[in-house]
């Protein structure tokens, strides 16, 4: 009945005897090691071998940008990618936004404007503004709404989200 | 009410769990691990029907890493969330009655091997006859064509049928009758976290679950029946739940099915669904068709109203011996009807099973009713907005099915939104292809009678105060999101002048809080406000009796603000909160207290008057304008006004996201969203890509403006704001379009496809089946009890 999943040709993999190897990961500025099975996606790297849970997942298929990290300052959605295919690249998770100890401005934003419910999107969303931040400082609140088509959120309406970054473009964040 | 200023409540404050969550700390069920974890999977039925002749499981359980398979003949147990209709079973054991009902389950090593492993395990189906739609079920009455076999009539889950107020006389008192036929299709609530449990079995043999549910106190009872454990030996954990909106508030297979696992095997094991399986598990919106029957006089006054409810229900009962009701309780509360039948039906069909999803069995009625008025208001050429002020609930009053409305604001909610929208110009005034539309409703501040019927309380809070000045605040209620966790911090540190972020919540975790029904029916801030508030005021008089011996001053003269214990009229006199707190200690010993909230009684006491009522309801008005193009009838929202009478806003930011939220799931139902099934029972959508649902482009601007009514019985006068807005959104979508572009679309979602056909007038209207309702019960106000208004 069930589509065939990833996870069903993983375990096909496991038996056709594919073993691990050790990734080396730049992510969040800090250089990791960790011994892993080569067909694991970027996003079970993270959360399982890495312990980076803040990244989440909502469908594994690619549909939804819940799982979005970026890579060389890219949004990428994690779900997709392989771990091995990921070595020798910046990679940012939203444990990573923070600066000395201090919430990066998208972070406080959100939260003072209200613009998390469950939280559960907004490690994607906020991975993805910051994308578009970096590279359109001062992008029109119709921008943004485009940046972010590709994350869904079921709790906002949006509306506090796109509220929120547009606060940072301002630079009112207190 | 009190005439003090309030310093948090009606501040734009910050959750208390905002910035984890926007820095990714927040630990949703998922994201737990423990040592010697395994992996559980559930292999589900690939067919709708079936008996089940044989299980196979051995050669599962010989793979390697494979450590437990269990079947149905393991949990034999029967569960429901309703204490009456118990007709779940943790993995099927004579019958599968929907694709993807669960026969098996496997803990492993890993996610891989699991899912490897449920490939090993043979089952031996005899397939039977599949019934999918309302109309199939209500004609297969036959004992051999039964889905289930513990209900009266065969695929009949629930008949139910009410007469308030002479009918025949209501109808010929009308000047004219009008008639409708509605059909509102399911959707599903598609949470962006899946569901997942996490069960721990120690060796002092007490179980641990954590699970992402909206209801830990429902799964705390459904545990220990189907484990046969004392409820004292389980602890039901919460985990903040990553969307809920009603998907969550079952008990389910899977956390069934890792709490027997972890006790089999003596290791934790965890479950998380797949995106695909959270379609098969569902719950959400159940397919409605409805017939209304409306006598009004010509000038639009409501008369008689005669409502038909025909709920699609899946497979199982879940909520829908509540759904059924729901369906025909909530017509009254808005407008005056003098008389009013109502007669639901709610049937099985061998699909995912519908339960409570955002509005709970009133969006769908809600939907008939506000599109129906809409076009008796244009066949009377009455503007659609003076058909519903004119005939306004009046506050104080109860309505003829025996519900009592408190405060209402729904005519400062239409006036507000139609001053705001520009109504009056607009209506009927803009170019083709363009409109506006109107509606408006009523939604519960929480249901007022618990699911299993006893007098203890629906909500509970205990609050420790320590020796530094630190407050904890343990309650059992469920943060999905909506900010329950806030809400109790805003109440402990209204009541006792400090800063919300001092304070510590401790919630959904049945070990260590009082319990707390749960997140639904809009009920926690109501409930746990006033249970909180109760346990604050046992402690302030505690505070404020040393208080008044230091400063020498009446007891009735202090206040508590700015983390002080001060006297109101010489606020120089004043001892810090904390140190208070030490003197309070010295003399009363450790201190502690508890506080709680039970819903007042009602009015009515007929068989079945137990839906609907509430301690207040809360209005709302919506107006919608959109735009679209006769061409390939794409139609674009350009925006939404949504007033909401919400007693008072604790917060006005979270109000204004619960109202931004809603009306953004109210456009998804309303234009794009459906749970559909193939002839063979598949879903014809069980992904996110195909499902489709609005993203931030179709997302239009919307204006929320709060009305506050101080309800007597809410918190600070705070009524629901959590579901109530999506009511009316999706009637005015539909009532806009009509203005846009002249076509009637009485059936939901309105897609582009049903747009053409109605413009070529090849949308045919809604059938409605015919059934056998019981003989009505009747009653009429004041053949109860009458309870006296609070004021
Ligand atoms: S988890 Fe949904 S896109 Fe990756
Ligand atoms: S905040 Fe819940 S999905 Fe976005």
């Amino acid at each position: 009945m069930m589509r065939k999943s990833r996870k069903e040709s993983t375990a096909k993999l496991n038996q056709n005897g594919l073993t691990k190897r050790l990734l080396r990961l730049r992510v969040n500025g800090e250089v990791k090691e960790v011994a892993t099975e080569t067909n694991k996606t970027l996003l079970e790297v993270l959360r399982e071998d890495l312990g980076l849970t803040g990244t989440k997942h909502g469908c594994e298929l690619g549909e939804c940008g819940t799982c979005t990290v970026l890579i060389d300052d890219e949004p990428v959605l994690s779900c997709l990618v392989l771990g091995v295919e990921s070595e020798d690249a910046d990679i940012v998770t939203v444990e990573g936004l923070m600066r000395d100890g201090r919430p990066h401005p998208l972070q406080r934003a959100f939260a003072d404007l209200g613009a998390t419910q469950c939280g559960y999107c907004i490690p994607g969303i906020l991975l993805t503004s910051r994308a578009l931040l970096d590279k359109n400082p001062h992008p029109t609140r119709e921008q943004i709404r485009e940046a972010l088509a590709g994350n869904l959120c079921r709790c906002t309406g949006y509306t506090k989200i796109l509220d929120a970054v547009e606060l940072v473009v301002k630079g009112e964040v207190a | 009410m009190r005439e003090k200023k309030f310093s948090v409540i009606g501040k734009p404050l910050r959750k208390v769990d905002a910035l984890a969550k926007s820095t990714g700390d927040t630990r949703y069920a998922d994201d737990l691990e423990l040592s010697r974890m395994l992996y559980g999977k559930l292999l589900r039925s690939p067919l709708p029907h079936a008996r089940i002749r044989g299980i196979k499981t051995d050669r599962a359980a010989k793979l390697k890493g494979v450590y437990a398979v269990i079947t149905g003949a393991d949990l034999p147990e029967r569960f429901g969330i309703m204490p009456s209709t118990q007709d779940e079973e943790a993995l099927a054991g004579e019958k599968v009655r929907h694709v993807g009902d669960p026969v098996a389950a496997v803990a492993a090593s890993s996610e891989a091997v699991a899912e490897e492993s449920l490939k090993l395990i043979e089952v031996d189906y005899e397939p039977l006859k599949p019934i999918l739609s309302i109309e199939e079920a209500l004609a297969c009455t036959e004992e051999s064509e039964r889905i289930h076999a513990w209900n009266r009539r065969a695929n009949i889950q629930k008949a139910v049928s009410f007469e308030f107020g002479d009918v025949v006389q209501g109808f010929a008192q009308a000047d004219q009758i009008f008639e409708d036929t509605f059909f509102f299709q399911g959707n599903a609530h598609l949470p962006m976290e899946q569901h997942c449990a996490l069960a721990q079995y120690g060796p002092e043999d007490k179980l641990t679950i954590w699970s992402s549910t909206q209801t830990p106190h429902y799964l705390h009872r459904a545990l220990s029946k189907v484990l046969k454990l004392p409820m004292s030996r389980i602890r039901v954990i919460a985990a903040p739940v990553g969307g809920g909106f009603g998907g969550k508030s079952d008990p389910f297979s899977h956390e069934m099915c890792a709490s027997k696992l972890a006790m089999i095997t003596g290791r934790p094991v965890k479950f998380t669904l797949t995106r695909e399986e959270t379609f098969y598990v569902h719950r959400g919106r159940h397919p409605v068709k409805m017939w209304i029957r409306t006598g009004v006089k010509n000038d639009g006054t409501l008369q008689a109203m005669h409502f038909r409810s025909f709920l699609d229900g899946g497979g199982y009962s879940s909520y829908g011996l509540a759904t059924v009701y729901y369906t025909g309780a909530l017509q009254t509360v808005s407008y005056k009807l003098p008389v009013y039948k109502f007669e639901g039906v709610r049937v099985f069909t061998n699909k995912p099973p519908c339960g409570p999803k955002r509005g709970h069995g009133t969006p769908q009625p809600r939907f008939a009713l506000e599109v129906h008025l809409d076009k008796i208001a244009d066949k009377l050429g009455i503007d659609p907005v003076e058909l519903r002020l004119k005939q306004l609930v009046e506050p104080d009053s109860i309505t003829v099915n025996g519900l009592r409305v408190s405060t209402t604001g729904l005519r400062e909610c239409i006036e507000k939104a139609a001053a705001r929208a520009e109504w009056k110009k607009k209506f009927h005034q803009l170019p083709y292809g363009r409109g506006i539309g109107f509606a408006a409703s009523a939604y519960i501040s929480g249901a007022g009678l618990p699911i299993y019927w006893n007098g203890m309380p629906h909500s509970g809070v205990q609050i420790r105060l320590d020796r530094g000045g630190g407050i904890t605040v343990f309650c059992g209620s469920t943060d999905i999101g909506q900010g329950s966790d806030s809400i109790l911090a805003y109440v402990v540190a209204e009541e006792f002048g400090v800063d919300p972020a001092d304070i510590r919540v401790v919630t959904a975790d049945t070990d260590l809080t009082p319990v707390d029904l749960g997140s639904y029916s809009s009920r926690v801030t109501v409930m746990t406000g006033n249970a909180a508030i109760q346990a604050c005021r046992k402690l302030k008089e505690m505070l404020f009796q040393v208080a008044g011996e230091a400063l020498e001053v009446p007891v009735d003269d202090l206040e508590m603000a700015e983390g002080k214990v001060r006297s109101q009229s010489y606020p120089k006199r004043a001892i810090s909160f904390a140190e208070c707190v030490e003197k309070a200690e010295t003399k009363f010993g450790t201190l502690g207290a508890t506080g709680s909230y039970s819903p007042p009684k009602y009015p009515a006491n007929y068989k079945g008057s137990g839906v609907g009522l509430t301690p207040a309801y809360s209005y709302s008005a919506s107006i919608v304008e959109l735009s679209c193009d006769p061409e390939t009838a794409e139609i674009k929202v350009e925006k939404v006004w949504i007033a909401h009478d919400c007693g008072r806003a604790f917060n006005p930011l979270l109000v204004e996201g619960q109202s931004e939220g809603s009306v953004y799931m109210a456009l998804g139902e309303a234009l794009m969203e459906e749970q559909v099934f193939r002839k063979n029972g598949l879903h014809k959508f069980p992904s996110i890509l195909d499902y489709k649902s609005p993203t931030t482009l179709e997302t239009p601007e919307i204006e929320t403006i709060l009305i506050e009514t101080n309800d007597p019985e809410g918190p600070y006068g705070a009524k629901e704001a959590g579901q109530g807005f999506l009511l009316p959104v999706i009637p005015a979508v539909a009532n806009a379009l009509f203005d846009a572009i002249g076509v009637r679309i009485d059936e939901l979602p309105i897609t582009p496809d049903k747009v053409l056909r109605a413009l070529e007038g090849r949308l045919k209207p809604v059938s409605v089946p015919s059934f056998d309702f019981p003989p009505p019960i009747k009653w009429r106000p004041g053949e109860g009890v009458e309870v006296p208004q609070k004021s």
